[in-house]
């Protein structure tokens, strides 16, 4: 018996929500008594992830893998829990994985939730809590069967380091043909995303138009933060639709998002709910969003906005 | 080209959701339901198939009689029959094996459904009704063409986009970009009027075993109070951010 887990590499590389992923089915295998696995295609460092207190990586190299396809890395995690005869198995909530948790849970027959918060609240019955209505409240899920899915939603559990000695293994999945395929990606490279920020600055129609955002830019570059944008400004096509945030659009589960020039209709604090610190900067003191933030800053964007990014650049040069 | 438009009747946007019976449901007292809005873009961009490709568009939906003004209202803008699977789902497993039988019945070509609704946000329904009937599978779907049984298909990846060759059947969870919010139809009276005329057959659920139930809600802790700097004095806000918030 154990808990698997898809560790979702990049480069290579293990992303940080394979960390996280780890680090919650340690503390799950804990609860159970059991180990954890770990799948992963393609990792040039399969033990990296052995800190956060994975048993065994299952090391998959087929040449069909190099590009995403769902329906073939389902069948890849599948097999790999029929292998480690795992009862329970953890994905993150990317793209990727959300793209391909439906498909792994009918091939399992798993029982099946997405964006949990948090550990199980009790293992028998199994009852997980995730957000529903788009963060504007918390259900609490019971999952049935001998077999379970769990999607973890980013930043919910954190990193715990709990390091334990891995066992890599060569792990050979048949994979079917498919007849859909990759033919192009579009992706800038240089970029954080969304998913991965640590920090999101988002700003609203309260720049007044797209030739303004050269500041917004420019203050991400400092934080190391992703940009991101209300529905009005997409809407407006002032900024690209993969940076809307809210109820329609993406969730924010950022450790802090900076809102600038953006009210805080219903639907926008719904997405960015789950993240931990929120400041906002606005003009307008009667703002709805001045309710929903830890900080505020009442002044026009257009003078704090610079006069922050000169503060902060003194304050990186003086703690890094 | 046959389509079938996946609609799921959900609360309105700007809805304040709360929860009755010591809080185990939630309460619709006071509620205006509307199409899931990831279902809308796809409705809309079946309009579109029909209106060019001469498509047939049928929508269906899974819930109890209370669910038929939004099945009406997708009649209205243009679709030409609906399905109701007669059943209070429990979970999103449930509503997939339902449109599983029909969409097995009907035999479409493509069954395009929302990457996930606004209420449950489960964001399985799409996926494993492709997995249950075989059929190919794009998630956040932002832009369909179909020419000559080429089919291109865009889905939005953390930081970009990626584009597809698939074939059908397919089954797509789309969201916006599949058309913009300003392509949106709202009916007109003339819809409205010959929506009442179209079929809207009542189907009887089948018997499904149930993988989950959530029956106990809870809202977030409301928010403490907001610490307010002057916009003179940002100095305060790195400090805050860096000593107190520790995010920076």
């Amino acid at each position: 018996m154990s808990i698997l887990i898809y560790a979702e590499t990049q480069n290579g590389s293990f992303s940080k929500s394979a960390f996280e992923l780890a680090s919650y089915a340690r503390a799950l295998a804990n609860e159970m008594d059991t180990s954890v696995t770990a799948v992963a295609v393609k990792p040039t460092d399969p033990k990296a992830i052995e800190l956060y207190g994975v048993n065994k990586v299952l090391q998959v190299n087929n040449p069909s893998l190099t590009t995403f396809n769902a329906k073939s890395y389902a069948e890849v995690i599948s097999q790999a829990a029929q292998a480690s005869n795992s009862s329970v198995v953890l994905l993150s909530t990317s793209a990727d994985s959300k793209f391909l948790a439906p498909l792994l849970a009918i091939k399992l027959k798993a029982s099946y939730a997405s964006n949990v918060v948090a550990l199980p609240m009790s293992l028998d019955p199994f009852v997980v809590k995730r957000t529903v209505f788009t963060n504007k409240a918390y259900g609490m899920t019971e999952l049935s069967g001998d077999r379970r899915l769990i999607s973890l939603s980013k930043n919910a559990f954190g990193l715990v380091e709990q390091a334990v000695s891995a066992e890599v293994e060569v792990f050979e999945p048949s994979i079917s043909e498919s007849t859909q395929s990759v033919t192009g990606v579009d992706k800038a490279s240089d970029k954080v995303t969304i998913a991965d920020a640590e920090v999101v600055v988002s700003a609203g129609r309260g720049l007044k138009g797209p030739e303004n955002w050269g500041m917004i830019e420019t203050l991400a570059e400092v934080l190391g933060a992703a940009t991101a944008c209300s529905k009005p400004v997409s809407d407006m096509g002032w900024r690209s639709h993969g940076e809307h945030v809210g109820q329609t659009g993406k969730p924010v589960a950022a450790n802090l998002y900076i809102a600038i020039g953006i009210s805080g209709a219903i639907q926008h604090l719904a997405g960015i709910n789950s993240s931990k610190v929120k400041v906002v900067i606005n003009t307008d003191p009667e703002a709805p969003f001045f309710k929903a933030a830890d900080y505020g800053v009442v002044g026009d964007a257009f003078e704090v906005v610079p006069a922050l990014i000169e503060k902060l650049k003194v304050f990186k040069s003086q703690n890094s | 080209m046959k389509i079938l438009v996946c609609i799921s009747h959900v609360p309105d946007t700007t809805s304040k959701i709360n929860f009755k019976d010591n809080d185990t449901q939630f309460d619709t007292n006071g509620v205006q339901f509307i199409i899931n809005p990831n279902d809308e873009f796809g409705l809309t961009r079946a309009m579109w198939f029909k209106e060019q490709q001469s498509a047939t568009v049928d929508v269906i939906t899974v819930g109890d009689v209370s669910v038929e003004p939004t099945l009406r209202k997708a009649l209205a803008i243009g679709a030409d029959k609906a399905f109701r699977v007669d059943m209070n789902p429990k979970d999103g497993f449930e509503v997939a094996k339902q449109l599983a039988t029909i969409a097995q019945e009907e035999a479409y070509d493509l069954i395009i459904a929302g990457r996930e609704s606004i209420d449950y946000n489960g964001g399985m329904v799409p996926g494993m009704l492709a997995e249950l009937i075989g059929a190919n599978f794009v998630n956040n779907c932002i832009k369909l063409t179909v020419e000559d049984n080429q089919i291109s298909a865009e889905r939005e990846i953390d930081g970009g986009k990626e584009i597809l060759s698939t074939s059908f059947p397919l089954v797509i969870g789309g969201q916006k970009g599949l058309v913009e919010e300003s392509d949106l139809r709202i009916p007109n009276m003339r819809g409205i009027m010959m929506a009442r005329q179209k079929p809207l057959e009542v189907k009887e659920a089948i018997q499904t075993e149930v993988k989950t139930t959530t029956n106990k809600f809870e809202k977030p802790a409301p928010k403490g109070a907001i610490t307010m700097v002057d916009k003179d004095n940002l100095d305060e806000l790195i400090k805050l951010l860096h000593n107190e918030a520790k995010v920076i």
